[in-house]
């Protein structure tokens, strides 16, 4: 019964501190274009906050995501498309602005790295199967043979 | 054969033990610059005070520079600062100042503090130009060939040794050729 007071407690902790980080921009940076709003919000995703680095600008409050998320917008405004948008940035600060890294040759090896590490563990998972049953399977050698008769005649006379 | 295979998870451990070790002396903050050898940006900023010529890219012209950006509420800016003074005072090279950021008037109070060593300032207060620039932090500074070229960045406060063994051999090299 004593624990009732933490319980509740540390509930109300996951209700007050949400696990995920609040969107940064603040209402005044809103868009008056619904649909732009919308691009707007999914670019701040994609692009890095380059002195935060592990924070999307979408997360940061740091003044130098602000100014890219200000930048963001006007190059919507001025009809740049979401990939013209990235490119702009990307000429400037590098693929490093971007959360997700291009595949390209540099980096090809940390996309597929996943994919070739299960394929790995799976062909060795088979290997060391097939050679368990394999053994089991084999016919005994001699002194298997002779051993199992030895046991059997124990066996026997007890 | 088997013998071996025991020993493959330990070459891998190796392997991975070397690569993270050299990962760990670099430094992560720093993000390899997009503005080597190419043109500044053109942009045309106002003084930080009333009648002051402000500075645009075309001022950079002409003759080998270093564009700073600073701010007056950056702490490594005020450690730097001596040796900007110091490199203006040698007339070595001009200094093109950019304050980045700054609160109307608060770059020009800090000058008229510390002493100014900037041929012409612009005031950046909309961090416009700082992002045209890829600049991620105060103290940044590029070195600008004649033709207003960026040939090398630098990250962080330039140190005696930084301007004795990193930018005055490019400054003499640039001017030699």
């Amino acid at each position: 019964m004593r624990l009732a007071p933490f319980i509740v407690f540390a509930l109300s902790l996951l209700v007050v501190a949400p696990g995920h980080a609040v969107a940064a921009p603040q209402p005044d940076e809103q868009m008056e274009d619904a649909a732009l709003e919308e691009r707007a919000r999914g670019l701040y995703r994609d692009l890095r906050c380059v002195v935060c680095q592990s924070q999307s600008i979408d997360e940061s409050n740091a003044p130098l995501a602000a100014d890219m998320r200000a930048i963001v917008r006007e190059r919507l405004l001025a009809g740049d498309s979401d990939s013209e948008v990235r490119g702009w940035l990307q000429a400037r600060y590098g693929d490093y602005v971007l959360m997700s890294p291009p595949v390209q040759g540099n980096t090809i090896l940390l996309w597929l790295f996943p994919l070739l590490a299960l394929g790995g563990g799976g062909v060795a998972i088979v290997i060391f199967f097939r050679g368990q049953s394999a053994r089991a399977d084999a016919p005994l050698d001699a002194d298997e043979a002779a051993e199992l008769a030895r046991l059997r005649d124990e066996e026997g006379q007890a | 054969m088997n013998r071996i295979l025991l020993f493959v998870p330990l070459a891998i451990f190796a392997v991975t033990l070397v690569y993270f070790g050299l990962g760990l002396r670099q430094d992560p903050s720093a993000i390899p610059s997009q503005m080597i050898d190419r043109p500044l940006p053109a942009f045309d900023l106002a003084g930080l005070e009333a009648g002051d010529p402000g500075l645009s890219n075309t001022d950079l012209l002409g003759q080998v520079s270093l564009l700073n950006v600073f701010g007056s509420w950056c702490p490594p800016c005020a450690i730097e600062h001596p040796m900007l003074m110091q490199i203006s005072r040698s007339g070595r090279v001009p200094i093109y100042g950019v304050d980045w950021r700054d609160e109307p008037g608060a770059g020009a109070a800090w000058l008229a503090r510390h002493g100014n060593p900037y041929s012409r300032v612009g005031d950046d207060a909309q961090g416009r130009l700082a992002i045209d620039l890829g600049i991620t932090g105060a103290p940044e500074t590029f070195l600008v060939d004649a033709e207003g070229r960026v040939r090398h960045h630098h990250v962080g406060i330039i140190t005696e040794d930084v301007w004795r063994n990193t930018l005055l051999p490019m400054i003499e090299e640039l001017e030699r050729s």
